[in-house]
């Protein structure tokens, strides 16, 4: 690896007056609206980009509400029609004992998940005030939710795959319930939610003069 | 600090942070020394192999949906299913518009991307001026990015499997293999990729 600037004082591009495309990393200077080599609108700072997460953050989380209430699965079989939860579900596989599949289910749909709103919510407020957390820390945080978030949708998947493949006539059929296209849209706005976050104001009010008031 | 050309700068896209550019070498890899973010990728020969790799994901795309992924046979009654089956499982009411969100996050997106890179490479790769919109196909792929869910749904299929095994006996089909192949070489064409580098070729050309 080798960069300019070993210095440990980095400067950022707005300091310089410099703008850089978020897409392509091309710099302009200052006060470009739009990158000339890949055509993406440029800021220096999304200034209205808090307001998109905490809206999308909304969305996603009052579609997370129906998505627990609501069936996930309709399993039919020659005796029963037994429609299950997201959490229901979970219980149901701790009753027959797998409770390994169990925890992996509920760890994957309903810990990562709220962990993602609380994520996202902590990172959305704390870089409105002066944050304990450092701002490595929350960088990382950052990248580990945009990383996370895409993997939700694996209940989706195993929920297409049973439901496509269990369809053995008067036997048994899984066919999905309506949870499904709730839980897909809550992980959707949430993926939606953490692009819209940009994450260079992590970097900034740490960067200001420590005497400087908060507020200004 | 000196005026520095704008050209000669590089800022990292996650921090802000600004840089004179200094080129890694092949192998090597420029990184952000506040956030960790990798800027410059360079590799020997990266854009022959991920048109060679792209080809390689469409063939097997269209083939993974073609052939039987999965079937299930239990007590007697069997199944067998298409990967475009299961992404339209959602298939009643409200919940069509599910089955086509799936079919695009499985299939299209995925295809659509190693398209647009093919697009986009193939006329850097010969030293041609860049294809007409070539800047727009790229940028879009970059926004679908997180949006090719094929390895999520590969790790799907193994959860589901350990739902059913119990239930009933379920036999792979060639597209179960052409899929779990194609998962790996999405993976390989996209970590092969140096975004700064192309989007530095298609530049050059341009002002030329």
């Amino acid at each position: 690896m080798e960069i300019a600037g070993q210095n440990p004082d980095i400067i950022s591009a707005r300091d310089l007056g410099l703008v850089a495309c978020n897409r392509c990393a091309k710099v302009w200077p200052a006060g470009t609206q739009t990158c000339a080599r890949c055509g993406s609108r440029i800021v220096a700072r999304d200034t209205k980009s808090l307001q998109r997460v905490w809206a999308l953050w909304l969305v996603g989380l009052m579609c997370y509400v129906p998505a627990n209430v609501y069936p996930m699965l309709r399993t039919r079989t020659l005796l029963s029609v037994q429609e299950d939860t997201i959490v229901g579900g979970a219980i149901e596989l701790v009753h027959h004992g797998a409770i390994g599949i169990a925890i992996i289910i509920l760890v994957a749909s309903v810990v990562i998940p709220l962990a993602k709103f609380m994520a996202i919510a902590f990172l959305a407020i704390s870089v409105t005030r002066v944050s304990t957390v450092s701002k490595h820390q929350r960088q990382r945080l950052y990248e580990v939710v945009e990383y996370i978030g895409r993997w939700s949708m694996i209940d989706i998947f195993v929920v297409a795959i049973l439901s496509s493949l269990v369809q053995l006539n008067t036997l048994a059929a899984i066919n999905p319930g309506r949870a499904s296209l709730f839980f897909a849209l809550s992980v959707i706005f949430t993926m939606l939610s953490a692009q819209a976050f940009d994450s260079r104001m992590i970097w900034d009010l740490q960067t200001k003069p420590e005497g400087s008031s908060a507020n200004d | 600090m000196a005026p520095i050309p704008l050209d000669e700068m590089i800022v990292c896209p996650h921090c802000d942070a600004a840089y004179r550019l200094a080129r890694p070498g092949p192998g090597e890899r420029a990184v952000c020394q506040r956030c960790g973010t990798a800027l410059i990728t360079p590799r020997r020969k990266a854009g022959v192999q991920i048109i060679a790799v792209s080809l390689a994901v469409v063939i097997l795309i269209i083939a993974a949906t073609v052939f039987p992924f999965l079937s299930i046979n239990a007590a007697g009654a069997s199944n067998s299913v298409s990967i475009l089956d299961a992404a339209l499982a959602f298939s009643d009411g409200p919940l069509i518009a599910l089955s086509l969100t799936t079919a695009a996050l499985i299939i299209f997106v995925p295809l659509a991307r190693v398209l647009l890179a093919i697009y986009v490479l193939v006329p850097i790769v010969m030293d041609r001026p860049p294809a007409r919109g070539a800047a727009q196909a790229f940028r879009l792929s970059e926004a679908l990015r997180p949006w090719s869910m094929a390895e999520i749904f590969a790790i799907g299929c193994a959860v589901a499997l350990i739902k059913i095994s119990d239930l009933a006996d379920v036999t792979f089909g060639p597209a179960f293999w052409m899929f779990a192949v194609l998962v790996v070489l999405v993976v390989v064409q996209d970590n092969f990729l140096c975004r700064w580098s192309v989007w530095k070729s298609l530049d050059k050309t341009q002002t030329s």
